[in-house]
């Protein structure tokens, strides 16, 4: 247990720091970075899915004025490392997804670098590919391991025995789409190498983490880490997909040692984010559940086949919510995986929770409908009172109360269970409900440093503020640690100039840095006492030894939504969706806030909209920008309302945060389908739920 | 982007006879040409902006009619009292299309020649008819749940993206173009192109052909007339379908009524036969499905890899028999 924060600052709505800055458009982006004589880079990607590159000719890119230098992977500079295949940037002929990058191009302006870039004439020897994602494959594989590093399979007891003998099952095959994260900045990066040629490289990047996208980059480049600096004060979203560097970030580092001394300026287009930035598999979900009358689950299982790219594994881990939440003898949870010539797929909000949060979430309502019990009482009765997983105690869980309270501000009591029988207007009306959780993770790696300044206390760490408010609650929680006014601290982030801070991803932010700022506080307080000297400083790091390992710490939720459903055309919309969360400490309401109902919002798309969409004949997502991959946009979201319980929970950190930038994600696709189910009457099992799937049970 | 040249010219003979040479394209709000040379889908050799040459004015015509200068933008016509007036198909349609800003941008002229949202044709590495004939049509047996039901052709099964248009076509408008041989005016129905095998033309405009202006013919029906989009995403989405509208019911008697269709064909779709069936017959729920039977007989939806767009048959069927249900309801109460 630690000893929690009395909350002064903490808990307080204030407006974000850097707000004005950003609003007035001073606040400087990875590609806006003030530089003289930039030089712009281009990207030649490859339209094969899968062959070799047999020939490149550049002449007529390099005959082009303003042309600086045309590299390609015939010539490229050889790199020191290889391992991570996604980073290996131009270091084969071969082509292993449509979109890899097999050349580039270094010019004056960017209009003439994507000229260039264009009249690269790549020839090829085309192989067959790959790229279509089933269940009935006969090369699934097991992987190792699934993302970060939890179990492929478990099992307890006997699923099919309890799904034989069970009063009600329910065993559907569920499936979300592809999605990709696009950030509304663009993966960028300025970069520079000192003239000296001496190896000293800064990357202005957009990037979730500058000491973790240092160390990879001095990696690949065989770069001792003090040659490189990464520099990420403002990060317009990530969503994970800036959460490891991609190959852009390589590719810029590259072309700059082509004209060391000059910056060279690199940002993804909106097509090429599609194939180079990472993405959320396409996950297909078999799902089983069995209960007793009473509706107390006596069997829950999750069997998944999702894909990974043959460049890299990744294994999303989609079956793991299903471990933990809900009480049940008998379980199983299987991961299969496709390796396809795909691009590399990566993080994405929530990844493993929020595919995972859809499958298992509908089959409760469908299993609730068929027992004729309340799908909130439903959750409720499965209550576990430890974590099923681990046998551990909960640090805190209050699913329940978050269901109880979302019901009541949500008007749910009283709520007709039939589906299709509502009409209002033109509209068929329906309500839907669903949990949502998110695990609380401290990474190990940050260490914060507090130096007393001109009768300020500086704080200085490389956190990462990609628009999630690190800059205006990092400051809250010094404070409170220093038992100081907010305004007399000033915090130093988005920088390895500071000490090391670990990756804004996992919801872990908050809770790692303020771990190390509030250890730096402690022990500044411990050297200097109350009347510090100017000038007086501090260095310490996360204790990991004083981390929980004895309670299974995980933030919960529930969402309530409302659909409505063109009775014409079957055109759904939401105009209500609620959700109430449990989720530690709240830093800041203001900032928080926007995280909740940002990641529904998210959610909300996600059931509805998001849809990336591959054509196996080519081996690319079509739909690659935003007229055509569709996000909601404001008309689509109607009252849209996050709330949170008072959570204390002394077992996570000294804050008491469980982390908030994930959870609103998890669990709101299938409260809309829920809802949508309800409206009516059609249960669609697959994301996302477009008006066709309706239109054949209309009125 | 493949560099080009730029003219500004004094005025729109200038600016025809400039335009002459092909190679040259005219420049609107640029809200589509712009995206287009950024993406390779256009590669010109110059571009003559006429967005300050052709009239920006909403004028009356002596037959009762509108004239609305190639110009006007978007929204300029939507807000028009008169358009919203008599012809409030026109004004809902407008509004209906893109966001705010872009339709602050766009123009009359520009508008109903925004060329296809096939997301093949947007793709450079990708075969199409309509960018380079002869080299295929990629949306066949690809991703066509945005493709055509009517009239499409073995080379080409795009749409035409633009509710203006159909707006336009339903109120029989005419184009009065301004090309090298002199004036001329082309109905609005026949502007438009069926694929064929020369998906490229999406219009019978000939090169340096400029639209000067819109007219919209007296119609007093018009004022109980409709649009009606049907979109996944509320707003800032092109149509999966579209209705316009225009009914005239006396006694539950069809009196007049025209109707397009949009989403459904490479050009805005004018529902001539479900016309026929419905003047002078009554105005009934029946007889609008009806109606809409005989209009998508000959419907041929594609197959796809994401489902295909065999729901635009039902969904055309229930938007036409919700949009004349509402007219009927607003005329007859
Ligand atoms: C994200 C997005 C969403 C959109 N959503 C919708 C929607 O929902 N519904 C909808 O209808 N539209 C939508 N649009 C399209 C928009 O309406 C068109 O881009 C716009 O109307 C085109 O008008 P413009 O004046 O900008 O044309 P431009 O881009 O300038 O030109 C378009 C074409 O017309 C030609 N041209 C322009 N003016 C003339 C003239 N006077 N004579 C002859 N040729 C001319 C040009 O050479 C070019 O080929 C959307 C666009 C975007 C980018």
């Amino acid at each position: 247990m630690t000893e929690l924060l009395e909350p002064r600052a903490m808990g307080q709505g204030l407006v974000r720091r850097d707000g004005v800055a950003k609003v007035r458009g001073t606040a400087t982006y990875a590609f806006e970075t003030p530089a003289e004589r930039p030089a712009h880079c281009a990207l030649v990607q490859a339209t094969v899915a899968r062959g070799r590159v047999t020939a490149i000719d550049t002449a007529a890119a390099e005959a082009l004025d303003g042309v600086l230098a045309v590299v390609t992977v015939f010539t490229a500079e050889r790199l020191a490392s290889v391992e991570d295949a996604e980073l290996a940037a131009l270091q084969t002929a071969e082509v292993a997804f449509r979109g890899q990058v097999v050349g580039l191009v270094l010019a004056e302006t960017s209009e003439t670098a994507r000229e260039a870039a264009d009249l690269v004439e790549v020839t090829y020897d085309e192989q067959p590919h790959d790229s279509e994602l089933r269940a009935d494959r006969d090369d699934l594989y097991t992987p190792e391991k699934v993302n970060p590093g939890f179990e492929t399979d478990t099992a307890e007891g006997d699923v099919a025995a309890a799904m034989a003998t069970a009063h009600a099952t329910v065993d559907h095959t569920y499936s979300t789409a592809t999605y990709h994260n696009n950030p509304l900045e663009p993966h960028a990066t300025t970069a520079l190498w000192d003239p000296a040629g001496d190896g000293f490289l800064t990357l202005w990047d957009s990037t979730q983490g500058v000491h973790p996208s240092r160390a990879t980059v001095c990696q690949v480049l065989g770069l001792p880490q003090d040659h490189v600096q990464v520099v990420a004060p403002h990060v317009g979203g990530g969503f994970g997909s800036k959460g490891t560097p991609h190959v852009n970030v390589v590719l810029a580092a590259m072309a700059a040692r082509v004209l060391p001394g000059r910056a060279v300026k690199l940002a993804l287009t909106r097509q090429q984010m599609f194939s180079l930035a990472g993405y959320r598999t396409p996950t297909i979900q078999h799902v089983q559940v069995a209960a007793d009358a009473e509706g107390r689950l006596s069997a829950i299982a999750i069997d998944v086949v999702e894909q990974t790219s043959k460049v890299k594994e990744f294994a999303e881990q989609t079956g793991v919510p299903t471990r933990m939440m809900y009480a049940s003898p008998n379980r199983r949870t299987t991961h299969r995986l496709a390796a396809l010539d795909l691009p590399v797929n990566s993080w994405m909000r929530a990844p493993g929770e929020c595919p995972g949060m859809f499958g298992p979430e509908v089959a409760l309502d469908e299993l609730a409908h068929d027992l004729g019990i309340d799908p909130v009482e439903l959750r409720i009765r499965n209550e576990p009172e430890v974590d099923p997983e681990t046998g551990k105690p909960w640090s805190s869980r209050h699913l329940v109360e978050c269901l109880r309270e979302g019901a009541e501000r949500f008007g749910w009591t009283g709520r007709d269970p039939r589906p299709g029988v509502r009409r209002e207007g033109g509209w068929l009306v329906g309500t839907g409900v669903a949990s949502s959780v998110y695990p609380t993770m401290r990474m190990a790696d940050s260490t914060a440093l507090i130096r007393f300044e001109a009768g300020r206390y500086a704080v200085e760490i490389g956190a990462a503020d990609i628009g999630t408010g690190t800059w205006t609650t990092l400051p809250q929680i010094a404070a409170d640690a220093l038992d100081v006014p907010v305004d007399d601290v000033e915090v130093r982030i988005g920088d390895t100039r500071y000490p090391i801070a670990s990756v804004a991803g996992g919801s872990s932010g908050l809770n790692t840095w303020g771990s190390a700022v509030v250890e730096a506080a402690r022990a500044f307080r411990g050297e200097y006492g109350t009347d510090p000297a100017d000038g007086d400083e501090m260095e310490t790091g996360v204790d990991q030894a004083a981390q929980d390992e004895d309670h299974a710490a995980y933030a919960f939720g529930a969402q309530f939504v409302e659909a409505r459903v063109d009775a014409d055309t079957g055109e759904i919309r939401v105009p209500r969706h609620l959700g109430v969360f449990a989720a530690g400490r709240i830093v800041n309401p203001r900032t928080a806030r926007s995280q909740f109902v940002g990641a529904m919002t998210m959610g909300l798309s996600m059931a509805l909209h998001e849809n990336s969409l591959l054509d196996p004949r080519s081996g690319h997502v079509v739909n690659h920008d935003l007229a055509e991959y569709h996000i909601s946009v404001n008309a689509d979201v109607g009252d849209l309302q996050a709330h949170w319980l008072d959570e204390h929970d002394p077992w996570v950190n000294a804050m008491g945060t469980k982390g908030i930038g994930e959870i609103g994600i998890t669990g709101a696709a299938a409260a809309v389908a829920n809802a949508v189910w309800h409206a009516t009457g059609v249960r669609v099992r697959d994301l996302p739920i477009t008006l066709d799937a309706l239109l054949p049970s209309l009125p | 982007m493949k560099p080009f040249d730029y003219a500004r010219p004094g005025d729109v003979a200038e600016a025809v006879r400039v335009a002459t040479l092909p190679g040259a394209v005219f420049l609107g709000g640029g809200t589509n040409l712009v995206d287009h040379l950024k993406l390779g889908v256009a590669r010109p050799d110059l571009v003559v902006d006429v967005r300050t040459l052709t009239s920006r004015e909403v004028t009356d015509t002596e037959d009762g009619g509108l004239r609305a200068g190639a110009a006007v933008t978007n929204s300029e016509l939507a807000a028009d009292r008169r358009v919203r007036e008599r012809y409030p198909v026109l004004a809902q349609a407008l509004l209906a299309g893109a966001t705010g800003q872009l339709r602050n941008t766009a123009t009359t002229g520009g508008n109903p020649l925004q060329r296809t949202r096939c997301v093949y044709f947007q793709d450079v590495t990708t075969p199409c008819n309509k960018r380079e004939p002869g080299t295929g049509c990629s949306a066949i047996g690809g991703t066509t749940r945005n493709h055509a039901v009517l009239g499409a052709s073995q080379a080409c099964i795009a749409t035409h993206p633009s509710d203006m248009a159909v707006a336009l076509a339903a109120l029989d408008a005419c184009v009065q173009v301004l090309g090298p041989t002199g004036e001329r005016t082309v109905p609005f129905t026949e502007l438009h192109r069926l694929p064929g095998d020369d998906p490229s033309r999406d219009t019978v405009l000939e090169q340096g052909e400029l639209i000067t202006a819109m007219g919209l013919p007296p119609l007093p029906a018009a004022r109980t007339s409709a649009y009606r989009k049907v979109r996944d995403r509320a707003s800032y989405a092109f149509a999966l379908v579209s209705v316009a509208a225009v009914l005239d019911v006396r006694d539950g008697v069809v009196q007049d009524v025209r109707i397009a269709l949009g989403g459904v064909a490479h050009k805005p779709w004018r529902a001539t036969r479900a016309e026929q069936a419905l003047r002078g017959g009554p105005a009934t729920p029946d007889a609008f499905a009806a109606a809409a039977a005989e209009e998508l007989a000959d419907a041929r939806p594609q197959p796809g890899i994401d489902g295909g767009n065999g729901f635009k048959v039902p969904l055309v069927t229930r938007t036409l028999v919700a949009t004349l249900r509402d007219l009927t309801a607003a005329q007859e109460g």
